[in-house]
């Protein structure tokens, strides 16, 4: 395989994280140059000067840039790497820049919440899909893009830096845009998925981070390997019925980026979602862990979001509910423990099949 | 009365510059032309599988001469069928070059009578015509039926507008049709429509459409002179297979690029639930984008390339004609039960004909709404034609089909292309759809039969006991009003339309609701009692209340 550039085609990268900077280094193997944007200018003039970001090095045909119109009047072909949190904030101003021509392949593991000033969630109104949107839902409400795809899959940002091999999902509703994926990320240690579903496979990087969590809490407290591998496999359950629930099927979270993305956060001390709950489970609370934190875990907001919405549509979640009463202090983490050990499941460990209730 | 009616003058006065016209004094050509590109387009990528293809088209075909045979289909079917047949089986297939060139030339024979078959019989003088008798003829029964009895035929007091309100963005859909071509996606619900949409071309001062109408209904006499001559061409549903279906398609596609105003039903047939249609037909919506990205490749140096713009039109009545025989078919379809499906109300000449005269003489509104324009992926566009996206900037819909910034042909892109636009006529039809007091009495009163059965399937609140068939009004009326309150509160945010006498006083709204709701079925759906409401007919009460799905009403009740 060619280790060269392959294309000369220029692509951007918005967002400079981990996971936005490891990105952009593998695109830097196949394409002639890649914008990195970087929304602080003095951030921008360290990494530009120091060639670092988020303690990776950069490739040489990566340019770091801070105006947004550049990158859309340069690049065909978009990544947007940016926390859910500043996701809609980002494509707005983005938005008058990109054309219907515009490729957007973007790589956020999290939910989009969005509920207009003059509404109040309340008992007659509660959250539901209107207000919750998964991140391509975004893009396509607020820009003229429609090839919109997105990546997921276990991709810790350290390893890729390291490039130890690996490989991703690239999901997208068009095949063109799976091809694109293919051809600008692959290389001889880094494997490509394509599939169609885009709501199913960003449903499993989303809800997988839930688990992550409770999977760091269930290492923080040592329970060892029986007790993990045991939550795992009843998160997964979890994971299927809130994305049954919200529009994804059952087959995207058997795969590369359910299940496989799943092992990685929840065995992994460099995903920063296992981390919170390793923090949780030795006592600090979520305003302490909050406080301290560079980059975001996506875990923490997604449990709450989807704590509400399976209220909403009657899931049943208990992984996603005692953890979201655990944030609030409303339970001790032991207490949640005896919870959920007593909790009856019998029923619940079957993927397919809503539970019987006799 | 009617001081400040509106008149639309002509947009092309000379009929010679019709579109529509031109295209059928060219159609020979346009045949031709419409056979070799289906041609083109089938056999493209296909290799070995083309002899197959015949053999089960032909298979289908004789199947259909047998077990489905129409009065309209031509007498030498059954001949012509034979013949390919046996030129199939002549084919020497050691001599690979020739099998090859023979199977060929059997596609292009069979699209070239396919395309025949569709191509329309435009005659500009039977038009005027046409739509003169239809606008002359109902005028004159109105008059007779509202003013002073038989003597006010001869009356001009009162005209078609007076029943028919054509509402909604008429002004921007003749701004449009001067500027690019108009393909108009009306929602479908009764076999008027064609007639009613037709009519409503003519009065908006439009040139004619040309439209894919259901071969069956040039079974109907009356009705396949108007067709004929409103420039229909003909679209046979018994025929499924690819050949067909491909030169169906180029037919659309060709038309359109050659400046063809054109008219699809996408919903394909007419709604059989009663409900707003949500799932469109992909295919021939499919054509509109093709045509769009042809042009764009087929552009010269410096020309403009024509656009095509979507307008989405919703059709509103009081009551569906065929309401009785659709929503048995529904629920045969959907249920369990077995139910035995009537003829038609629409299928002879002399039911229409009553139907008519009672619809003129008993006065009931019926409303056309003609939506917003839209380019070919549903972003609106303004009165001179560009697309907006949402947030108002400018885009230009080629933009949609580069890459590497060429212009790509990618079917499967175009395939989801065709989604987001039927996705977005849906919205625009709840958007534009005008509720009438009729559809929310009917919604209210079955939601309520659901409410006290809430251990009953649809099925069975279908078939309740007459006993239990009886609402309180006072009940009845705080529901209604609740309703329509939720109605009120997704009209001012632009999600939906409302008929001027749901603005009434409760009491009157609900009256004329009550006295509108499937008015000439032999039994009325809903009926007042003293204080009490009385449900006679469920499935159509059903049908009825269908028409208010997807606006998440059900919560409120």
């Amino acid at each position: 395989m060619d280790s060269k550039s392959s294309s000369d085609e220029k692509v951007g990268v918005i967002g400079a994280g981990s996971f936005g900077t490891a990105i952009a280094n593998i695109l830097a193997e196949n394409v002639e140059e890649v914008l990195l944007y970087v929304r602080t200018p003095e951030k921008a003039h360290q990494i530009s000067k120091d060639r670092v970001s988020s303690g990776q090095k950069l490739a040489n045909n990566i340019t770091v840039v801070e105006d947004l119109q550049h990158v859309a009047a340069t690049c065909e072909v978009i990544f947007p790497m940016v926390p859910s949190a500043n996701f809609r904030e980002m494509i707005l101003a983005l938005s008058p820049f990109l054309k219907p021509y515009h490729v957007l392949l973007h790589g956020t593991k999290g939910f989009d919440l969005y509920i207009p000033k003059k509404e109040k969630i309340a008992k007659g109104n509660p959250l539901t899909r209107d207000h919750v949107k998964t991140i391509s839902e975004v893009i396509t409400e607020e820009t003229s893009v429609l090839r919109v795809g997105c990546l997921a899959g276990p991709n810790l940002a350290r390893e890729l830096n390291e490039k130890k091999p690996a490989a991703t999902v690239v999901a997208s509703h068009f095949d063109e845009v799976i091809e694109i994926g293919k051809k600008l990320l692959k290389n001889d240690r880094f494997m490509i998925y394509g599939s169609g579903d885009l709501i199913g496979i960003e449903l499993c990087g989303i809800l997988k981070n839930i688990i992550a969590v409770g999977a760091g809490a269930i290492d923080g407290m040592d329970l060892g390997q029986n007790a993990k591998a045991l939550f795992i496999s009843r998160g997964l359950v979890e994971m299927v019925y809130i994305g049954k629930a919200l529009g994804g099927n059952a087959q995207a979270f058997l795969g590369l980026a359910g299940v496989g993305d799943l092992i990685a956060t929840c065995t992994s001390n460099l995903s920063r979602n296992f981390s919170v709950g390793v923090r949780l489970a030795k006592g600090e609370t979520l305003d302490q862990i909050l406080a301290s934190s560079e980059e975001v875990a996506e875990g923490i907001k997604t449990i709450k979001i989807v704590n509400e919405l399976a209220d909403s549509y009657g899931v049943r979640c208990p992984i996603t509910q005692t953890l979201d009463k655990i944030f609030n202090q409303e339970m001790t983490i032991q207490d949640a423990l005896t919870y959920l050990m007593s909790f009856p499941f019998r029923a619940e460990i079957d993927f397919f099949e809503q539970p019987v209730v006799d | 009365m009617n001081k400040n009616k509106v008149r639309y003058s002509e947009i092309i006065p000379n009929k010679r510059d019709w579109p529509i016209v031109q295209l059928s004094r060219d159609r020979k050509a346009f045949i031709n032309e419409v056979a070799t590109d289906a041609y083109h387009q089938f056999v493209q990528g296909k290799n070995g599988t083309i002899r197959e293809e015949i053999e089960m088209t032909i298979h289908r075909e004789k199947l259909r001469i047998k077990a489905n045979p129409w009065k309209v289909d031509p007498p030498d079917e059954h001949g012509f069928w034979k013949g390919i047949q046996n030129r199939l089986i002549e084919i020497d297939p050691e001599d690979k070059e020739k099998a090859r060139e023979q199977e060929h030339q059997i596609v292009k024979d069979i699209i070239h009578r396919y395309a025949e078959e569709i191509a329309g019989n435009f005659k500009k003088s039977s038009y005027r015509f046409a739509q003169s008798f239809v606008t002359f003829g109902f005028a004159r029964l109105l008059n007779a039926a509202r003013v002073k009895g038989l003597l006010a035929l001869f009356s001009r007091q009162l005209d078609l507008d007076d029943k028919l309100h054509v509402v909604g963005e008429t002004e921007h859909i003749r701004q449009l049709s001067k500027i690019g071509t108009v393909v108009m996606v009306p929602t479908h619900f009764s076999n008027l429509d064609s007639i009613l949409i037709g009519w409503a071309i003519q009065y908006l001062g439009l040139p004619p459409f040309t439209y894919g109408a259901g071969l069956n209904l040039f079974n109907i006499k009356v009705l396949a002179y108007f067709m004929n001559s409103l420039g229909a061409y003909k679209v046979d549903r018994r025929k499924k297979n690819p050949l067909y279906l491909e030169t169906l398609k180029t037919y659309s596609n060709r038309s359109i690029q050659r400046g063809c105003h054109s008219l699809f039903f996408p919903g394909g047939t007419r709604s059989r639930s009663g409900e707003i249609e949500s799932r469109l037909k992909l295919g021939l919506l499919g054509t509109t984008i093709e045509a769009q990205r042809e042009l764009y490749q087929n552009q010269k140096d410096g020309k403009e390339v024509k656009k095509v713009f979507i307008v989405p039109v919703v059709i509103n009545y009081h009551f569906t004609l065929e309401a009785p025989a659709l929503i048995k078919e529904h629920l045969k379809r959907t249920g369990k039960e077995r139910y035995y499906v009537e003829a038609d109300e629409f299928s002879t000449s002399y039911k229409i004909s009553t139907f008519l005269f009672k619809f003129f003489t008993k006065g009931s509104d019926i409303s056309v709404s003609i939506g917003r324009g839209m380019d070919i992926l549903g972003n609106y566009v303004d009165a001179e034609g560009r697309s907006t996206d949402k947030n108002g900037n400018c885009i230009d819909p080629r933009d949609y089909f580069l890459r590497e910034n060429k212009i790509t042909v990618d079917k499967q892109r175009e395939n989801e292309y065709v989604r987001v636009l039927s996705q977005r006529i849906v919205e625009e039809y709840h958007k534009y759809n005008r509720v009438f007091a009729s559809h929310l009495v009917a919604f209210t009163a079955f939601k309520m039969l659901e409410r006290k059965n809430p251990k009953l399937d649809i099925y069975h609140v279908l078939r309740l006991s007459e006993e239990d068939l009886v609402l309180n009004y006072e009940e009845f009326k705080e529901n209604y009003k609740r309703l329509r309150k939720k109605l009120e509160k997704l009209h001012k945010k632009g999600n939906v339309d409302l008929a001027n006498h749901m603005m009434k006083k409760a009491d009157e709204s609900i009256l004329v609701g009550l006295k509108n709701v499937g008015l000439y079925h032999n039994k009325r759906p809903l009926i007042a009692k003293k204080n009490k409401i009385i449900i006679q007919d469920t499935n159509t009460l059903y049908y009825y209340h269908n028409r208010m799905n997807g606006y998440g009403l059900e919560k409120f009740i």
